[in-house]
């Protein structure tokens, strides 16, 4: 019996553990008075994202306004990087999170399939009326029933660099992308400095890169038609744009550690090698690289700075990820808080972190906490319907968002191969058509 | 090992109520032959068959629900495609044989089966015989199996770090780069190179630095290079033109901080690249070889006149010795299967241990007094006594490696994950790992599982037969 209350402790100490960072004090924010005013004391909300770390941190500062706001209790699970791997199963075990926010539109579709999400509530659709164009209600519809929200969005058509680096090279942002090849890549590759230091290790970052010099030399129609594998992946404009990414693939100076060394590297490293190594000038990545790049001790804006992905074609790129935030219980809980997301008063909490960029184009840019983002957030509500989603994020997850399968595999064996631009065609048609047709 | 899976007058079949082979009722209600014999009377010794009934119910509901019933639905579940509506018969059994990247696991696996468990037994008996030698046998045996209270999670995440290429940051090409850097320093300048344009008037060939045009004694040759940051020479000596006369020139680093500067032309604020072998090439036959100064002019001496190129070989350029490439496609499996070992091997010196002090000693004195030397000794007695400890070890390593999955889902890194991949990861991913197919994942289970069957059955045997 003397063992009793140290199990107890234990227990309990573990429990307070898996929980803490978002179990709020009810005992601090006021007791009884406070209560009677708030509409949702004592609902208790649990909301699954990939996020960990800062992005997290950022997350939960924004669940904790919602909490002062109405009193809810919301626990913040994270999924891991395979948000389909951690959702599945608890879908089928009916014992899904109140509020999963996915990476990936083709899950909103997957999960509507299984039947697995709840329509939005008026109040929650009002709301994206209100703040968002009819371009974002549509990536959140299936079959006309809108079930998903965007809540943030990522700036995926952008290069970073090190300002010391192009200082030293004598190096200038490119507007082109035979400029950024021939001369800012050349000019620090001959300084000595790698210029590009990929994150080969994680296929997003690739298919990101794909997709930036795809629109840009295909155009926005190839793109739409790529996206729903309306033409092969062994057409011609596929060839341009891989033959233009092994512009930069086959040169071993011009990748950090070679395609080898590339190939072992994952995101964040890669922004860690140019702003806390120091050891190359640029990562094509998007905005939030900026929250490594603090980390890295590197300041946003000064030394670390953006271009806008050079157009390798016709197009100026725009290229968005994001994630879109679902109900998967049907609850007040549930519905409020994702009002609360796709509110102006919502965003404007969550802009004030960094690494955050809002598609509701009632948050106001001022609310940012950098002139970067500022000027990014501008560049998304500007470019309205033109801009294009993450192609590989539309498509099946076992071809676009699966580590080590499809495209993500497909582009990582090109860059282990940069002259095989036919193979890598054909290996990407065989994936794709294999994803598709399920 | 003290599982009793039989009684010891193996009564199996005294009580068909009982059903499951399991059981401490089995041995109660046997104790003796005297149970036997008072079956058929009404004052038996021990509870009644309804009682044994009663107290194995929860076990056999516990095992029905978590073993029996998966096992079964994962039969039937591997019948049917991805959505689980459409029979698809054994059509994913057929695609585990024909997709490569199937192949792949199944090609990993025997990699893994053939390796991992010989290894680790060998090791463990090594391990297991030497320490009973040597004074601090304890905490020797207390190190090597101290890995088994780490995850394997935590022993991949380990792992993932000693393995990383960087000599910075892995262990694994510290020790290496160390080792080979003693026996050769690499000097020179790595990544050097000139620049690729018409203007340059050097370019590579196969690797060594040559000029494009012929060079004649009294013109003293520019070879300028790049792909160096100025830090790296930033102490050397400002570049000279060499003076004329004979066959001269300067190596220098054509690059100046911030840009700017004339390229091919040496600038002031340029470095000489010193140290440089520099060869006069003729007709293919080297016919005179100099080095640079510190100014990184060269000159060189006692050249009969004619014309020449210049060439500065690969071994000036030479990239040092950066480790091994342990995560890539071509390494990845030996390396996990390293750290696989780094965790087991220790487990399998204790069990082995174990059995070595059961040895009886007076075998292998009396082999001692009859003049065999330590290692007959070692292989015509402690070796055959303990085969089968050894034997239980290595089945049950088979056992474990067939469903290794978390060192290599840690350790491999996403990009060369499906060169590194094995059945039990592959079933993950396909059912959950963004592939949504249960169907194929059920399948994969039931391959997987016929393949562990054998050596589950293999090791029940030995048990019972230990038992008698």
């Amino acid at each position: 019996m003397r063992k009793l209350p140290l199990t107890v402790a234990v227990l309990a100490l573990a429990a307070a553990a898996c929980g803490g960072n978002t179990t709020p004090e009810p005992a601090q924010s006021g007791g009884g008075t406070a209560a009677a005013a708030k509409p949702l004391d004592g609902v208790k909300i649990e909301v699954a994202a990939k996020w960990t770390g800062e992005e997290q941190a950022n997350f939960e500062k924004v669940l904790k306004a919602f909490q002062a706001k109405t009193g809810a209790t919301v626990t913040y699970a994270s999924t891991g990087e395979d948000t389909g791997a951690y959702l599945g199963p608890r879908i089928e075990g009916g014992n899904p999170p109140d509020v999963a926010i996915l990476p990936q539109p083709g899950l909103v579709q997957q999960y509507a399939d299984q039947k697995a999400l709840k329509p939005l509530s008026p109040e929650v659709q009002a709301q994206i009326d209100q703040n968002y164009t009819p371009y974002w209600k549509e990536l959140g519809s299936v079959d006309g029933q809108v079930y998903g929200v965007l809540v943030k969005a990522a700036h995926k058509s952008l290069i970073w660099y090190r300002q010391t680096a192009f200082d030293d090279a004598g190096a200038q942002p490119a507007t082109s992308w035979d400029d950024l090849i021939g001369k800012t890549a050349q000019t620090l590759a001959d300084s000595g400095t790698a210029p590009f230091a990929l994150c080969g290790a994680s296929g997003w970052t690739l298919t990101d890169l794909f997709e930036n010099v795809y629109l840009s030399s295909a155009g926005p129609e190839n793109y739409d038609k790529l996206a729903k594998h309306e033409i092969p992946w062994t057409d011609p404009s596929v060839t341009t744009a891989l033959q233009k990414m092994g512009q930069i693939f086959g040169k071993n100076e011009f990748v950090l550690g070679g395609a080898s060394g590339a190939l072992q590297t994952d995101f964040p490293t890669c922004a860690t090698q140019v702003y806390g190594q120091k050891k190359a000038a640029m990562v094509i990545e998007a905005d939030f690289v900026a929250v490594t790049a603090a980390e890295s001790g590197a300041k946003v804006g000064e030394e670390a700075k953006i271009m806008p992905f050079p157009k390798a074609g016709d197009t100026d790129p725009v290229i968005l990820g994001g994630d879109t935030a679902v109900v998967l219980k049907d609850s007040k809980g549930a519905q409020a808080l994702l009002e609360f997301l796709a509110s102006k008063e919502g965003g404007e909490v969550w802009a004030k972190q960094p690494g955050y960029l809002s598609p509701n184009r009632n948050v106001s840019p001022d609310n940012y906490p950098d002139d970067l983002t500022k000027q990014l957030a501008q560049t998304i509500i500007s470019a309205g319907e033109s801009v294009r989603y993450d192609m590989s994020d539309l498509a099946p997850s076992a071809f676009g968002g699966t580590d080590g399968k499809g495209e993500w595999k497909d582009l990582q064996d090109f860059l282990r191969n940069p002259s095989d631009v036919k193979g890598a065609q054909e290996k990407l048609e065989a994936d794709a058509a294999k994803a598709f047709t399920k | 090992m003290t599982e009793r899976l039989d009684g010891p007058q193996a009564p199996g079949d005294d009580i068909p109520a009982a059903g499951a082979p399991s059981g401490p009722i089995e041995t109660r209600s046997a104790p003796a032959p005297a149970a036997r014999v008072d079956s058929s009377t009404p004052h038996r010794l021990g509870p009644s068959p309804r009682m044994a009934v009663f107290f194995l119910l929860p076990a056999v509901l516990l095992l029905g629900a978590w073993v029996v019933y998966p096992i079964i639905y994962s039969i039937f579940r591997s019948l049917f495609d991805s959505t689980g509506d459409r029979f698809v018969g054994l059509g994913n059994y057929g695609s585990i044989f024909t997709d490569s990247a199937t192949l792949t696991t199944i090609r990993n696996n025997v990699i893994w089966v053939v390796v991992a468990p010989l290894i680790v037994t060998v090791l463990g008996l090594i391990f297991a015989v030497l320490t009973e030698r040597i004074r601090w046998a304890t905490a020797f045996k207390l190190i090597l199996f101290m890995p088994m209270a780490v995850s394997l999670l935590a022993a991949g995440v380990i792992f993932r770090l000693v393995y990383e290429q960087d000599p910075d940051k892995g262990v694994a090409n510290a020790v290496i780069t160390a080792v080979h850097d003693t026996f050769s320093s690499s000097a020179g300048y790595p990544g050097a190179r000139p620049r690729e344009n018409d203007q340059a008037p050097a370019a590579v060939q196969s690797g060594a630095v040559v000029t494009k045009q012929q060079v004649q004694a009294g013109q003293p040759v520019l070879i300028p290079l790049v792909g160096l940051s100025p830090d790296v020479v930033k102490d050397a000596a400002p570049a000279k033109a060499a003076p004329a006369g004979g066959v001269s020139g300067t190596v220098w680093l054509d690059v100046v901080r911030g840009g700017g500067g004339t390229l091919n032309q040496i600038d002031p604020q340029e470095k000489g690249l010193a140290g440089i072998t520099v060869e006069a090439v003729s007709g293919g036959a080297v016919k005179g070889t100099a080095e640079t100064a510190a100014d990184g002019s060269f000159h060189f001496a006692g050249l009969p006149a004619g014309s020449y190129v210049v060439r500065l070989p690969q071994s000036n350029f030479q990239a040092p010795f950066n480790g091994i490439t342990w995560l890539g496609p071509g390494l990845i499996t030996p390396a996990i299967i390293g750290a696989y070992i780094w965790v087991w091997a220790g487990f399998a010196m204790v069990l082995i241990a174990a059995g070595l002090s059961a040895i009886p000693r007076d075998a292998l004195e009396a082999a001692r007094i009859d003049g065999a030397t330590e290692w007959q000794v070692f292989r015509r007695i402690t070796v055959p006594l303990l085969t089968p400890v050894l034997l239980v070890v290595f089945v049950t390593m088979i056992i474990n490696v067939l469903k290794v999955f978390d060192l290599v889902f840690i350790i491999a890194p996403g990009s060369v994950q499906p060169q590194a991949n094995v059945i039990a990861l592959e079933m993950w991913r396909v059912s959950f790992g963004g592939g949504g197919n249960q169907g194929m994942g059920s399948a994969l289970a039931i391959f997987l599982l016929v393949l562990v069957l054998p050596f589950m059955i293999f090791n029940i045997r030995r048990f019972r037969r230990d038992e008698r």
